[in-house]
């Protein structure tokens, strides 16, 4: 029985999600390290609410960055361990649409987790409710550039030794852009000021990621698969 | 003319004219750079803003220049072994990163001893100095990718892909200061009026610039020859070369 | 001369600054004819090996 590429997307998207949801304590993992590196930096800089406030879209951004690296281990590496990868190479429907099914599929369980959860974290850090929307979207566009970003990073380093600092030391410098435009954002929807700029560059950052990273990510796990 | 080109995917031609070329590129450079350090420092007047501490523009921005060039000259070449196939490309982007690398931490060095007798801080969070630490952890990224392979071909091709994917902050390094109010001065070489600094410190400036690059080919030859050698062990023309 | 020592007062950043510079330059020269003759010694091992089994 022969598949169009579309459903093959879905169906591998289906797969990797019904996959997920077995295990929901693994779901569970990215998310409370994301709550317990948020509560870290205020119990370890005892600050007062104000001026935790002023920190809390970066430190808020940092959490989501460190929770969205640990969580991309799952991404390709249980499939690359028992085979199913190179099966799924050889199917005949092109490595990009699995890397592109996989990383959605990655995106819906942790980078929108996140995105549901942080109100909660914002909440907790001091940011205050007019910002919320500005925060959801730029944390939104942000963790899908993640996602696509890992994607590229654990397609080039799985099943190196110490692949996990490897991936961290590739995918770090090239979020920092992430990083200084998603805060930003957050930063001005804080004080007031006119957050469309920062948001239009996240969205273009996601939008460049979203077209060019499913080639590069293909080509990377075409180059370890070999 | 095309034959030249052709001739620059065989190992064996790479290794000699890497081999024939080194000492005038060396030379070049030597001369050059005399030239720029002696005019620069002893020459040119003091800037009326800076006194004579602008001098150490003639090695920051050089460095600087250089630090992007040869990162790009590296994904070049990395995107060519990755297309084409030619395995040269490789050993060229291998040999051009630790180059690279050190001219970035050139840059990023004295830059922050300019930085603190003019903006009074060794270092700021600003676009351009955070696009330029960046380069040099895509630097360090590309290294450690391609050491942590067991078969060194297929660290060339990760290492290659993320060269290639990394370049991506060479024009956010240029443009930062346009794109954003940053502490670092703009652009005063390549502007649409022409250069804005007067001849006598413009001249000292562009020879270090050449002298820089000719010092990048010059080092490139040296390491190019023994990149080839390590990718090309089991050749018959290796042991030719070896020999002598 | 001693003006040209002392480079206006800045004479602490911008020694400091041409020292490292130069620095960066040895280093690039005598690492690379480093690697080269590892790689070199490197070949020459390889090929003596090879030798030696087809004996």
């Amino acid at each position: 029985m022969t598949v169009g590429a579309r459903e093959a997307l879905f169906l591998i998207l289906r797969r990797e999600l019904r996959l997920s949801f077995r295990r929901p304590e693994q779901l569970a993992q990215p998310l409370v390290f994301f709550l317990i590196v948020t509560t870290l930096f205020p119990l370890g800089l005892s600050v007062q609410l104000s001026l935790l406030r002023d920190m809390a879209p970066g430190v808020l951004w940092v959490a989501a960055l460190l929770s969205s690296l640990l969580s991309l281990d799952a991404l390709f590496k249980s499939d690359a361990e028992d085979g199913t990868l190179e099966q799924l190479a050889l199917s005949g429907h092109g490595l990009t649409v699995v890397v592109v099914a996989k990383t959605v599929a990655h995106w819906l369980v942790t980078g929108l987790a996140l995105v549901l959860v942080s109100p909660i974290v914002g909440t907790a850090l001091g940011i205050p409710t007019e910002a919320f929307a500005t925060m959801l979207l730029s944390l939104a566009l942000g963790t899908l550039t993640l996602s696509w970003l890992g994607a590229i990073g654990t397609g080039l380093t799985i099943g190196l030794r110490r692949g996990n600092v490897l991936l961290s030391l590739i995918v770090l410098p090239l979020a920092t852009p992430l990083l200084i435009f998603g805060a930003g954002a957050t930063d001005r929807a804080m004080s007031g000021s006119g957050v469309a700029g920062a948001l239009y560059l996240l969205a273009a950052l996601c939008v460049l990621t979203c077209t060019l990273a499913p080639f590069a990510a293909a080509a990377a796990l075409r180059i370890t698969l070999e | 003319m095309w034959t030249w080109f052709y001739k620059l995917a065989s190992p064996p031609y790479v290794y000699g004219v890497a081999a024939r070329f080194a000492p005038w590129l060396f030379g070049a450079a030597a001369l050059t750079i005399g030239y720029g350090l002696i005019a620069g420092l002893g020459i040119a007047p003091p800037d009326y803003q800076q006194g004579e501490a602008f001098r150490m523009i003639y090695v920051h921005v050089p460095a600087a220049i250089l630090s992007v060039t040869v990162y790009s000259i590296m994904a070049v070449a990395s995107a060519v072994a990755l297309i084409w196939r030619i395995k040269v490309g490789h050993a060229v982007a291998a040999a051009s990163v630790p180059i690279g690398a050190s001219f970035t931490l050139m840059t990023l060095v004295t830059g922050s001893l300019w930085g603190k007798p003019m903006w009074g801080t060794y270092w700021a969070w600003d676009p351009r100095l955070t696009s330029e630490l960046i380069l040099l952890f895509l630097y360090v990224g590309v290294m450690s990718l391609r050491s942590a392979f067991e078969d060194p071909a297929r660290g060339d091709r990760a290492a290659a892909l993320l060269a290639v994917v990394g370049v991506v902050n060479v024009p956010i390094v240029h443009f930062s200061v346009v794109w954003w109010n940053s502490l670092h001065q703009g652009s005063t070489i390549v502007t649409l009026e022409g250069p804005k600094m007067p001849g006598s410190m413009l001249w000292p400036l562009l020879s270090m610039w050449l002298g820089f690059m000719l010092f990048y080919g010059a080092v490139l030859c040296i390491r190019v020859q023994g990149e080839v050698l390590n990718r090309e062990r089991q050749s018959a023309w290796v042991r030719e070369a070896v020999k002598s | 001369m001693s003006g040209f020592w002392s480079m206006g007062g800045y004479a602490r950043y911008v020694w400091p600054c041409f020292a490292f510079a130069a620095l960066v330059v040895a280093w690039n020269v005598w690492s690379a004819r480093r690697s080269l003759q590892a790689a070199r010694q490197r070949a020459a091992r390889a090929l003596a090996m090879a030798s030696r089994d087809t004996q």
